[in-house]
């Protein structure tokens, strides 16, 4: 069977050889990379422009930013049809495609955040490092714990007063360095949609623009909801089960309302120019009505009529805004908010991509892409709805193994 | 020990012996030298008469077969549209299986399964219209493969090298005529290329060969003698979508507003 036969349904005049090509994981690319790029925007409002409030929001941003990291890049590897030959990619770069700049952005922004982890995190691996550097009689797990934090020092034990200022100043440089380099790793991936002129949909200036937007939007959000999850999880785990080890339960927090509060806050702000910028594009369209204004119409108000302006405008953008904006935030109306933003995100790369496909290059014809649920081979696993969450799931196992080498939980004592 | 200004100075005088270097490979770049002289200096392009086109298909058979395409899959490098006018101003169009097995029926597909009967008395006009890679002169699919493995020959023509393609797909996404689509045994982007292992050892295409009634012609559109260059440039001829600045150079005769 062709590819993208499976999930295709046509209608009117489409093309032979069209079908729906770039299906979920071309959806969740750009929601990944997104995040990322939202995560680290977060982190570097403390480090950068010293938003004290979220001092503690910053640090966890930044290690679930590189975890996020490592899971960007997956539903590209799962999409081609010669996964393998993905590595051609940094081998022989064809530097007039969008494509192709992704080996060098991705790993220029891993660098960065790698650098910057590290500088925030060196006098933590020296602090464990160095005792167990003179115990003589090391169990196995603390030779594999020695190793593993003797590496990360890189041979620098120093973290005397005046190298660890040189080291906040080098974390704010990286964060600053590091705004631009998340945009343009983002916004990139909107001129990949922007740039092909032979889509209506997708061809505007605006695209890397909203994209952007919508990252940072999406970024905060999701980073707002772990927090709140991971730190609610952890006081209910604490309190339940008492072990010798555990922090006391003086010492253990749950969600602070006043981080999530100024978090919000950018949150919203952040919106506000996504959705400016939306329907700015909207009307532009409407208004200039060319050539392919016609199907676009029909698609935009009528066959994507649910996805667009319920799912994502009043379900993913309207409600959480009032949710945000009414006076008394509570934790869990936050929670409620932060879960619809998320899924306002993941609905306009949706329309974007799905949306993008859902009509025919001769503009008399149209296409539905029926998601594959249940799979019954790799490649409908792949392209389907379990192949897209377990994209979503992994950067929260590599959070939960990464966060052993970078805690980001907050006692008072770690912070300190 | 090297002074600082000797370091300087010895490494401008390095970078501007580098560049003459440089240059020189650059003054005697050695395929244009190859280029300049091959007198032939081909274009291969693509005349398709529209008025001489009755559907049979032959071209879309031929070309799958030529080309190993497999035969049943829903996807070809060329086939035919049939557009249909009613008397009420209606517009319908349709390619069933890429036309491979001609229009067998009066019935236009609709999608989903369903057909349009329409009779012949609300007809107002009806053609056909074969469609393939237009080998454009600025081709938007070499210009976004990540990788390279899709690129311009000397001649005009666009070929893919199975060999490289990553199968990502983005090419099939910047076509705007849809001539693009996955191989469905190699998985690698695939595409009419004028059947290259043809043209270019002096034989036509495949569905040129194959077509009974001459709406296909391929020629080199440089050579002042050849056919498809007269016609181009002697008669009113037309491409598919030039506002995207792709320079398809496939040309049509009889091509209606219609046409998609």
């Amino acid at each position: 069977m062709v590819h993208g036969e499976l999930w295709t349904i046509k209608e009117l005049f489409v093309y032979p050889n069209e079908f729906i090509y770039w299906s979920i994981q071309i959806v969740m690319y750009p929601f990944m990379t997104g995040l990322v790029a939202g995560a680290f925007v977060l982190s570097s409002l403390y480090h950068v422009f010293g938003i004290k409030e979220l001092k503690d929001m910053a640090r966890f941003a930044l290690v679930f930013s590189f975890a996020l990291l490592f899971a960007a890049p997956m539903p590209i590897v799962l999409h081609l049809q010669h996964p393998f030959r993905g590595v051609n990619v940094f081998l022989t770069p064809h530097f007039t495609s969008a494509i192709a700049a992704f080996g060098i952005v991705f790993f220029s922004y891993g660098a960065i955040v790698a650098s910057e982890l590290w500088f925030l995190y060196r006098k933590h691996f020296v602090e464990i490092a160095l005792p167990l550097k003179e115990k003589k009689d090391k169990s196995l797990f603390e030779w594999i714990k020695f190793i593993i934090f003797c590496t990360l020092t890189l041979g620098v034990y120093d973290i005397s007063e005046e190298s660890l200022k040189k080291d906040e100043k080098a974390i704010k440089i990286l964060a600053g360095v590091g705004i631009p380099v998340a945009c343009f790793l983002h916004g990139y991936a909107g001129f990949i949609f922007g740039s092909v002129k032979a889509n209506a949909l997708w061809m505007t200036p605006l695209m890397p623009v909203i994209f952007i937007m919508s990252a940072i939007v999406s970024g905060i959000a999701l980073c707002m909801l772990t927090y709140i999850v991971v730190m609610e999880i952890r006081k209910i785990m604490i309190k339940s089960q008492r072990k010798p080890w555990m922090p006391k339960l003086e010492e253990v927090k749950g969600a602070e309302i006043n981080v999530i509060k100024i978090s919000a806050k950018y949150l919203v702000l952040f919106m506000i120019f996504a959705i400016t910028l939306e329907f700015l594009d909207l009307v532009f369209r409407g208004y200039t009505a060319v050539k392919h204004w016609d199907i676009l119409r029909t698609v935009i108000y009528g066959k994507d009529f649910t996805n667009i302006f319920i799912l994502q405008y009043t379900f993913g953008n309207l409600i959480p805004f009032i949710l945000f904006l009414i006076p008394g935030l509570t934790i869990r109306r936050a929670a409620i908010g932060l879960v619809l933003a998320l899924m306002g995100v993941f609905m306009m790369r949706w329309n974007v991509v799905i949306g993008g496909q859902a009509f025919s290059l001769t503009l008399s014809g149209f296409m539905e892409y029926v998601i594959p649920i249940i799979p019954h081979d790799w490649e409908t696993f792949k392209e389907g709805l379990l192949g897209a969450l377990s994209i979503f799931i992994m950067p929260f196992a590599l959070f939960w193994v990464i966060a052993k080498i970078f805690p980001v939980f907050g006692t008072e004592k770690v912070k300190q | 020990m090297i002074t600082r200004r000797d370091f300087i100075k010895y490494s401008l005088q390095g970078i501007a012996t580098i560049s003459v270097a440089g240059a020189a490979i650059e003054i005697i770049n050695p395929s244009k030298l190859f280029a300049s002289k091959d007198e032939k200096n081909v274009r291969w392009g693509f005349l398709v008469d529209t008025q001489k086109c009755v559907g049979c298909g032959l071209c879309v058979r031929a070309c799958k077969l030529e080309n190993e395409i497999p035969y049943d899959a829903n996807v070809s490098r060329t086939w035919v549209e049939r557009y249909v006018l009613t008397k009420d101003g209606k517009v319908f169009a349709d390619s069933p299986k890429a036309a491979r097995d001609g229009f067998i029926t009066n019935k236009i597909e609709m999608g989903h399964g369903e057909y349009e009967d329409i009779k012949k008395e609300n007809i107002e006009k009806a053609f056909f219209v074969p469609k393939l890679c237009n080998q454009c002169e600025n081709p938007p699919c070499v210009q976004v493969c990540p990788v390279g493995a899709t690129y311009q020959t000397k001649d005009g023509v666009v070929l893919v090298d199975r060999k490289w393609c990553i199968g990502c797909g983005y090419c099939i996404m910047a076509c705007p005529y849809g001539v693009r689509f996955f191989h469905p045994s190699y998985g690698t982007a695939e595409k009419c290329n004028f059947c290259y292992h043809r043209i270019t050892k002096g034989m036509k295409s495949a569905c040129v060969d194959a077509c009974p009634f001459g709406a296909r012609l391929i020629g080199n559109i440089n050579d002042p003698n050849d056919e498809v260059g007269r016609i181009i440039r002697n008669e009113r001829v037309s491409v598919l979508k030039d506002e995207f600045g792709t320079k398809p150079q496939v040309y049509y005769r009889g091509l209606s507003k219609e046409v998609r």
